[in-house]
């Protein structure tokens, strides 16, 4: 167990938690201002990673298939804003959760009719395929530092958006005050549909990029899908900052968790999550 | 206007109970629907999520074995009940008996989950309803908890791992590690492979168990890397299988064989690329089997379904054959179970894999091949073990 052991894990962990917070965020953005509990999230990570495999295959091209893949995954979640969620504002949690559920199951079966249940993977592009030796026995993966790079990238456009333009302004009024929002003339409507569709597209983007590295399936949603919301409960529901750092935090736990407590690794994961709501029950930015 | 519509469906409703009435007094008594009511063919699969592939070979292998043969069960016509297992154990119990008793079926094929088999196992032992088990591996349904209404025409996770020690020791692989996921199918195959590997003199430096369905390994192949094996044994399938393949070779990890039980390259080889160059696996089919059933069967199920045949589409149509065979015997009364139990356990079923016949637990004595991915195809490289039987520990048939 040598610090050379330790910092590699440390970076597994790391490149772990911001795949992890790419697909979070859009969960948080949405639950976080719209107030709606997307459990479809899951689904648009799917659909992105479907899309991209389809598309690689159609243009020869993984970047073509991501930059197209991202539009579409936003379309779908903005249509399905304007058609479906739209209606449930005022409704209950429980009314979008029955919804929302309901997305999931046609989202599996609309996959199956479309690309069938076979498990798929996408070659790595040749550009990218090489790795770093970092030990006599071990490599990494030089895809995964870029993947790594994106996401990273990713959180500081986000937090630039969010905190500097307006908006970032009109997204985090409309987090705290939706009527109050509304009545100052901002087009809520619009709004949400674009936070909607910008929370589908960020998961479609990690379910794409991520493609190389990860097999597409059916039902690949759905493990995600709760990690994402552990991320976001960790995080404080809305705080892309607390996602930011839930991600980090449940990237590292479940890499040393696996390493260190090995029997308990499952586990590890919840354990973070209930230390920290026992800590802070509304999660670390609320 | 309310009036009249209300009239007409109360009249509606009349008829209908009247047709229903008179057609209950030509229902036939039990013994004369031995031949004419259809055979209830339930499938306890999982259709949708990641094992949805699985339960839809089986489900087609099932149904090209029963046309190919006429299409009926000693000469009934059968009826298809399905149930989407989702490959989920919490629901195994529930999902069972949906079929036995919610549909009242004559026999269950499936499932693809050992979770899902060790829960169906139960119901149907309390049932007495004939059950093939088509997939899942579980060693406990032909082992503590065999029956004999519980039948299996796929393997055990033991049989599918314990001839790679020996392949393992003979390649010069002293040191191995072993890896899964932490679930009955997973542990069986590392523990089959142990118990064949030390037997063989090698030692298993490590075991390394990941939660299912983690597809996350990259912490543990760190590890794997500054353990620096001779070998690695793995038990993954599906989505996981494909993933840990290229994250093998992603991490430089190649220079150090690796190996496991069939279903790492099953069905995810042309995915996994060339990542799965030189991965040694060990099952009871391979799709390059050079015999003329194989070759046949997999001809005529690409005509059928537009795609390649793989092992699940083996073990559905073996199920189906094993159906046939017991059902042709007591001419269609599938009511008469010791006589079509005998039937089924004596039977030699012409496998795609090569024929095999029922051990005394009822899980098929077969050979186990040694495959090795050459060029980007699974080369059979020989037998690693022949007529292997599962030792079926605790099994007391009544």
């Amino acid at each position: 167990m040598d610090v050379w052991f330790f910092l590699i894990q440390l970076l597994n962990g790391v490149q772990y938690g911001l795949l992890l917070f790419l697909v979070a965020s859009g969960l948080t953005l949405i639950f976080g201002i719209m107030g709606i509990i997307n459990l479809a999230h899951g689904a648009f990570y799917m659909l992105g990673a479907y899309l991209a495999w389809w598309l690689a295959g159609l243009t020869g091209s993984l970047v073509a298939a991501v930059v197209l893949s991202l539009p579409l995954a936003a379309l779908v979640g903005y249509v399905i804003e304007a058609l479906l969620v739209r209606t449930l504002y005022k409704r209950d949690h429980l009314d979008q959760v029955l919804l929302t559920y309901g997305l999931i199951l046609i989202f599996n079966e609309a996959q199956r009719i479309l690309w069938g249940n076979d498990v798929h993977g996408i070659a790595m592009p040749t550009a990218v395929n090489w790795s770093v030796r970092l030990t006599e026995t071990l490599s990494y993966p030089v895809y995964r530092v870029i993947l790594s790079g994106i996401c990273a990238a990713l959180a500081v456009v986000m937090y630039v958006v969010i905190a500097k333009t307006r908006f970032g302004m009109w997204v985090r009024a409309g987090a705290s005050n939706r009527d109050m929002v509304a009545a100052l003339g901002i087009n809520v409507k619009l709004l949400f549909g674009v936070v909607f569709a910008v929370g589908a597209a960020l998961a479609g983007l990690a379910g794409a990029i991520s493609t190389p590295i990860s097999s597409v399936a059916p039902g690949m949603g759905d493990t995600v899908l709760i990690l994402c919301f552990v991320v976001v409960v960790i995080g404080g529901v809305g705080s892309v900052k607390g996602a930011f750092l839930g991600a980090m935090l449940i990237g590292l736990a479940d890499t040393f968790g696996k390493v260190f407590v090995p029997d308990f690794a499952s586990f590890t994961v919840y354990g973070v999550m209930a230390a920290v709501l026992l800590w802070k029950p509304r999660g670390l930015f609320a | 206007m309310d009036f009249v519509k209300g009239l007409s469906r109360r009249s509606v409703l009349q008829v209908g109970a009247m047709a229903a009435a008179g057609a209950s007094g030509f229902v036939p008594t039990r013994f004369a629907i031995g031949n004419t009511a259809k055979v209830k063919v339930g499938f306890l699969l999982p259709y949708t999520g990641t094992y949805a592939g699985l339960g839809e070979a089986i489900t087609n292998g099932f149904k090209m074995a029963i046309e190919e043969r006429g299409g009926k069960l000693g000469g009934r016509e059968i009826q298809y009940v399905a149930v989407d297992s989702e490959a989920n154990p919490a629901k195994g119990p529930e999902n069972t008996n949906k079929l036995v008793s919610g549909e009242n079926v004559d026999f269950i094929v499936g499932p693809v989950h050992s979770g899902v088999a060790l829960g169906m196992v139960k119901v149907v032992r309390e049932s007495g309803t004939i059950t093939i088990i088509a997939n899942a591996g579980a060693g406990a349904a032909t082992g503590p908890l065999c029956a004999p209404n519980i039948f299996r025409t796929s393997f055990t996770n033991w049989q599918t791992a314990y001839p790679m020690g020996k392949v393992a020791v003979d390649r010069g692989l002293k040191n191995v590690v072993t890896m899964s996921w932490k679930y009955a199918a997973g542990e069986e195959a590392l523990s089959g492979f142990e118990a064949g590997f030390t037997k063989a003199g090698g030692k298993v430096t490590k075991q390394i168990l990941v939660p299912f369905p983690s597809d996350e390994f990259q912490a543990n192949l760190t590890e794997i890397a500054s353990l620096k094996p001779d070998g690695v044994f793995v038990f993954f399938a599906g989505a996981g299988a494909l993933k840990f393949v290229k994250d093998y070779a992603a991490a430089g990890l190649k220079s150090i064989p690796l190996m496991g039980p069939g279903f790492l390259t099953d069905g995810v080889l042309k995915a996994q690329g060339e990542a799965a160059e030189g991965v040694l696996t060990t099952l009871h089919y391979a799709d390059a089997l050079d015999t003329s059933e194989n070759k046949v069967f997999r001809a005529a199920y690409a005509k059928a379904f537009a795609k390649e045949a793989d092992v699940y589409a083996v073990q559905g149509y073996d199920a189906a054959q094993l159906m046939v065979q017991g059902m042709a015997a007591v001419k269609g009364d599938a009511g008469a179970k010791p006589a079509l139990i005998e039937a089924m356990e004596k039977a030699v079923i012409k496998s795609p894999r090569g024929a095999f016949t029922l051990s005394k637990a009822h899980n098929p004595v077969q050979d186990i091949y040694l495959r090795q991915v050459k060029n980007g195809k699974e080369i059979v490289i020989g037998v690693a073990d022949k007529a292997l039987a599962d030792p079926a520990t605790g099994c007391k048939m009544a």
